[in-house]
């Protein structure tokens, strides 16, 4: 198992056991159906009881007249999916973030992607006044896309293009930069604080079918790129020079990988705020399991990050009844822990 | 760097002392300094009341200036608000310094010892919990707050030892336990307090009177002579721990020893401002720009260029939208963010 997998620029160990092929085939079904039962659990939890049979009439035999019906198919259906699909971009943008910088603790915000949709939004609120969760979303891509664009360019500048060490002090720079100037907007317009001050914990609550459909196109796009990227993120992460020896084109290889993460972490902040957490842990506990073969860390992460996300969700339903726990608070308190036990345990240098 | 003579030795029989400086400590020292007493001056002659420069030396110095009102102005509202600002630059500088070199981690800054989660997470919840106490009891909060938090990692990322990985490991996941902890605190409470937690939790040197000077001087004569004269333990475990244990260090009692050192600089500094952040990663880095990465000449810079910093910072928020305060927190980030992009950018092809 990889010992060594939490120490910066030593994600490949010598002699790594890799779990048997067959076993990793079979993991993927099972995954997949626990974030299926994840989802379930979630669209079953709320504040009205409504019973398992109620739940799957609902989803199967929708009746537009049945009130129950309606609060699965408008409420609670669009909330587990969010939460899925946020989770499991997150989980395979933290993945790619941390093969392309070779650096354990990278994540997506490191890109500066939830400072700048932060950003983006909070001044848009100041500025126009918008005031709805579609607007916001597409203000938050927007800024994070473009922050992105700016670290990784930044970091890249100089020969021997984007390394790990420039694209992390990059990512710092900027983020501060924007950081300050969001919260130099909030303390002196008390309306923008009221305004944005429960879009910034991050949330999927209220989400609706339309939303999720804008951000479809972009999703799938990411997604599919990570997966078909990942025999080539494996090789990437055996360090530069040795990837350039074994005739791949490195430059292409994180170009792409870094459009993918911008498109999935900024369709996740889009959709459901700056979500934490989830991107730096969710990898670690996967390639844990799956050892370092990203054809196998990217589909693991996708499916554990979705569940776990959804869990996060249910959990902060459960803990604060009758009122919630937001998510983004959630994967903290749930995601701070499981990281200190897994740095505890694994990092023994 | 093409000097014949790059080192200036230092040596003395009496007290017994032996060190090497980089060329360039001498001349980037006496700028520092000029620039740092300049600003001093000129900041304290400005504002809503304006004193000429040398009216403001005469008033520092108790000479007869002809105008009682001098006294009240500077030596009461504006001289301790800037030395406080100052001396908090010139502690967290040295404190991110000596992160940096510890964790041989550029990004490493006081913050990551969880000194400043758990002084924000004090500080927030006397702000909501009990708005009553908070003026007297919130520098106490914040400290006791930040020391209980940086004890608390250093005893969880212990295992056999310790280790500066885990330590910022360790630390960045109970930072965001905290912070979500401060979150829920924040979202479950009216719009006037979190606005004046955010106000904590940005950092200012506004009002800030001998009180809060005499606060922070204990702190600052222990600690800073401290962390100055570490630099050779520095030097040592920068070269990676194997390294400075084949030096002689005593690797584990100097890692304890400096850590606690970069605790107790930020959070008596933090406990009197609030969490300014930012000043101690860039001025490390500055300094070492500036005059190498020999400990014995950047560290001194870095905390000469981190007082400078706050000061600046604080004169610039209070002056260019006056009547309107804006918060050195800000201003600090505002214009060291763009300088590093600035570094970063000229010394592209160096990282």
């Amino acid at each position: 198992m990889a010992t060594s997998s939490i120490l910066p620029n030593r994600q490949v160990p010598p002699a790594t056991r890799l779990p048997p092929r067959s076993l990793l085939v079979l993991g993927l079904p099972i995954c997949l159906g626990a974030l299926l039962l994840a989802m379930l659990t979630s669209i079953a939890f709320g504040a009205a009881e409504i019973n398992a049979t109620t739940v799957w009439q609902a989803i199967v035999n929708f009746n537009p007249e049945n009130t129950n019906h309606l609060i699965i198919q408008t409420l609670r259906m669009p909330r587990a999916v969010t939460a899925a699909l946020v989770g499991a971009a997150l989980a395979v943008a933290g993945a790619i973030m941390q093969g392309l910088t070779r650096n354990p603790l990278a994540d997506p915000g490191l890109l500066g992607i939830e400072a700048g949709a932060a950003f983006a939004v909070v001044g848009a609120v100041f500025l126009f006044q918008i005031n709805s969760l579609g607007t916001y979303a597409v203000f938050a891509f927007a800024g994070g896309g473009l922050t992105a664009i700016a670290v990784y360019g930044l970091g890249s500048a100089g020969h021997g293009g984007p390394t790990p060490l420039k694209l992390t002090l990059a990512g710092a720079a900027i983020s501060a930069l924007l950081s300050s100037l969001t919260t130099a907007i909030m303390l002196f317009n008390q309306r923008t604080l009221e305004e944005v001050r429960f879009w910034l914990v991050g949330s999927v609550a209220g989400r609706d079918f339309a939303l999720i459909g804008q951000a479809l196109p972009y999703l799938v796009i990411g997604l599919g790129l990570a997966l078909v990227l990942g025999r080539q993120i494996t090789t990437l992460n055996l360090g530069d020079d040795i990837a350039k020896g074994l005739g791949q084109s490195t430059v292409w290889i994180k170009t792409f990988s870094a459009i993918a993460v911008v498109l999935l972490a900024g369709v996740s902040v889009a959709l459901a705020g700056p979500i934490g957490f989830v991107g730096l842990v969710i990898p670690h506990v996967v390639r844990f399991f799956v050892g370092v073969d990203y054809r196998w860390i990217v589909p693991y992460s996708m499916l554990i990050g979705g569940t776990f996300l959804v869990l996060c969700d249910v959990i902060g339903r459960v803990v604060a009844r009758p009122s919630e726990l937001a998510v983004g608070v959630m994967t903290a308190l749930i995601g701070g822990p499981v990281f200190i036990a897994l740095v505890r345990w694994k990092v023994k240098r | 760097m093409n000097s014949p003579y790059p080192w200036l030795i230092v040596r003395t029989r009496r007290p017994a002392l032996s060190f090497k400086l980089d060329h360039r400590v001498p001349l980037m020292t006496a700028i520092a300094l000029t620039l740092t007493l300049i600003i001093l001056i000129w900041n304290v002659g400005t504002g809503e009341y304006p004193i000429s420069p040398l009216n403001v030396i005469k008033t520092i110095f108790g000479l007869e200036t002809g105008n009682g009102d001098y006294t009240f102005v500077v030596n009461t509202l504006r001289l301790p608000r800037a030395l406080v600002a100052w001396l908090v630059g010139v502690m967290l500088a040295l404190a991110g310094g000596i992160m940096q070199s510890l964790t041989r981690n550029a990004l490493a800054s006081p913050d990551i010892t969880g000194v400043t989660a758990g002084a924000s997470l004090g500080a927030v919840v006397l702000l909501v919990v009990f708005p009553a106490a908070s003026v007297i009891s919130l520098p106490a909060a914040a400290l006791s707050g930040g020391l209980l938090v940086a004890v608390l990692i250093y005893v969880m990322a212990w295992r056999h030892g310790d280790s500066p990985i885990r330590l910022i490991l360790v630390g960045i996941g109970l930072a965001a336990v905290l912070g979500a902890a401060q979150t829920i605190l924040l979202l479950r409470t009216d719009i006037e307090r979190v606005q004046r937690a955010l106000y904590w939790l940005t950092g200012s040197v506004y009002a800030r009177s001998w009180e809060h000077l005499a606060a922070l001087l204990p702190w600052a004569i222990v600690l800073i002579p401290v962390a100055l004269f570490s630099a050779r333990h520095l030097n040592a475990l920068n070269l990676g721990e194997e390294v400075a244990r084949g030096l002689g260090s005593a690797v584990q009692w100097q890692r304890a020893l400096l850590l606690l050192t970069s605790v107790g600089l930020t959070g008596a500094a933090i406990s009197q401002v609030g969490a300014i952040g930012f000043v101690g990663l860039i001025a490390p880095h500055l300094a070492r720009r500036l005059v190498g990465p020999a400990h014995e000449g950047s560290m001194p810079v870095a905390g000469l260029i981190g007082g400078l910093l706050v000061l600046a910072s604080d004169f610039v928020g209070r002056t260019l939208f006056a009547p309107i305060e804006v918060p050195a927190g800000i201003i600090i980030a505002l214009i060291g963010a763009p300088f590093f992009i600035y570094l970063l950018w000229r010394y592209r092809g160096a990282l």
